[in-house]
């Protein structure tokens, strides 16, 4: 049985971790709020330029002519998972699950005998990933020092990345982030960036003779590095929400635990002290008797 | 008798209003959108949006860095990753 001094010890410590993870949850609700904002202002452009490349993409079709970013190399043996995660931990199982999902995709590929490479952003996917598939991560992107992502980072990492891709390093690439459902459910999931996955919901175009300037390719091709970009972006976005949803979530279970082991400890203490009276009274009772 | 007008680059929404021309700086050439306008989509270089809140009233310019416009039945959309 543990004295009363340890009791008392162990719950001023888990008090003060208490404290600490109560503070974390809220900060965490103010960030997402703001990250949620964000998230939410990024949508029309996302799905404007969206709306274009695919009425575009379907006009030009699968032409020879057609730009590389939609027609795809001509192969598919070299896969390249984009991997975003966060810099920092304290969010639950967010960074995870991204991991998590990025990993049964790459199983996935190389069953089926193809090679993949990770391009990493973000600090807390790295020692997972290339403790599973070690040598397979061609490229990262650092994120630490920046307070929130902006269109640049997106603009610097799908430069990076389309730079690989003219290189001919890659002939597929999947992005991978947290989509933000609500604070209590984010969904990792893997989505293909490159070449330009076509939905089959594709809208049908109008009808109306649309003119082009200076012509449909041209302006496809102006267009594909941009959706690049702005898919990452969209998911960068998404990834920050999520993962002060995914905080928040974990903290509050946090706090919620440590509240419970407060009160246990508590009870034990009392009973403790109690013990400790009582077995002082019967003594100075059974010494009384005595004399 | 107004031509829809909206601005967007990836961080928001920018403008959503109804004007009365807009002078856009085409890849191959400016050209001003009035309500009405044919289908038309065209690549935008670097330069200065001309925007006309009615007729004769003072342009409102805005210094965009390249991006797309859009005319549809809808109005007139731009998408502009940098304005300034």
């Amino acid at each position: 049985m543990a004295t009363l001094k340890e009791l008392k010890g162990r719950i001023s410590s888990v008090k003060s971790t208490q404290k600490i993870t109560k503070a974390k949850k809220m900060v965490a609700s103010a960030k997402l709020r703001k990250a949620q904002a964000a998230a939410e202002g990024a949508r029309p452009y996302a799905a404007r330029i969206e709306a274009v490349v695919a009425s575009l993409a379907a006009k030009v079709g699968k032409s020879p002519s057609a730009p590389k970013l939609l027609g795809g190399t001509g192969k598919e043996d070299v896969h390249l998972l984009l991997v975003l995660n966060s810099d920092r931990g304290l969010a639950g199982a967010f960074n995870a699950n991204i991991v998590k999902a990025a990993r049964d995709k790459a199983n996935e590929l190389r069953a089926a005998g193809k090679e993949v490479k990770f391009f990493l952003v973000g600090r807390k996917g790295r020692p997972v990933i290339n403790r599973l598939f070690p040598k397979m991560t061609t490229a990262q992107y650092d994120t630490t020092g920046f307070r929130e992502l902006a269109f640049a980072n997106a603009e610097e990492i799908a430069q990076q990345l389309l730079d690989m891709y003219q290189a001919g390093e890659f002939d597929v690439a999947h992005l991978f982030f947290s989509k933000f459902r609500s604070a209590l459910l984010q969904e990792a999931t893997g989505q293909q960036i490159i070449p330009v996955a076509i939905g089959a919901d594709t809208p049908v175009s109008t009808g109306a003779a649309t003119e082009y300037e200076p012509d449909e390719e041209a302006i496809l091709a102006d267009l594909l590095p941009r959706n690049v970009t702005v898919q990452i972006f969209k998911g960068l976005l998404e990834n920050a929400a999520s993962e002060q949803g995914a905080s928040m979530t974990a903290m509050d279970n946090a706090t919620r635990n440590a509240g419970d082991l407060i009160n246990r400890l508590t009870i034990q203490y009392n009973r403790s002290r109690q013990a400790a009276i009582t077995t002082e009274l019967v003594e100075i009772i059974a010494g009384a008797e005595a004399l | 008798m107004a031509l829809h007008f909206e601005l967007v680059t990836p961080a928001a929404l920018i403008r959503s209003e109804d004007v009365y021309m807009v002078s856009v700086p085409g890849s191959e050439g400016d050209f001003g959108v009035l309500e009405g306008h044919a289908p038309f989509m065209s690549s935008v270089r670097a330069g200065e949006l001309l925007i006309q809140k009615s007729a004769g009233a003072e342009m409102e310019r805005i210094a965009i860095a390249g991006g797309f416009a859009e005319v549809n039945e809808g109005g007139l959309t731009i998408l502009a990753e940098h304005i300034g």
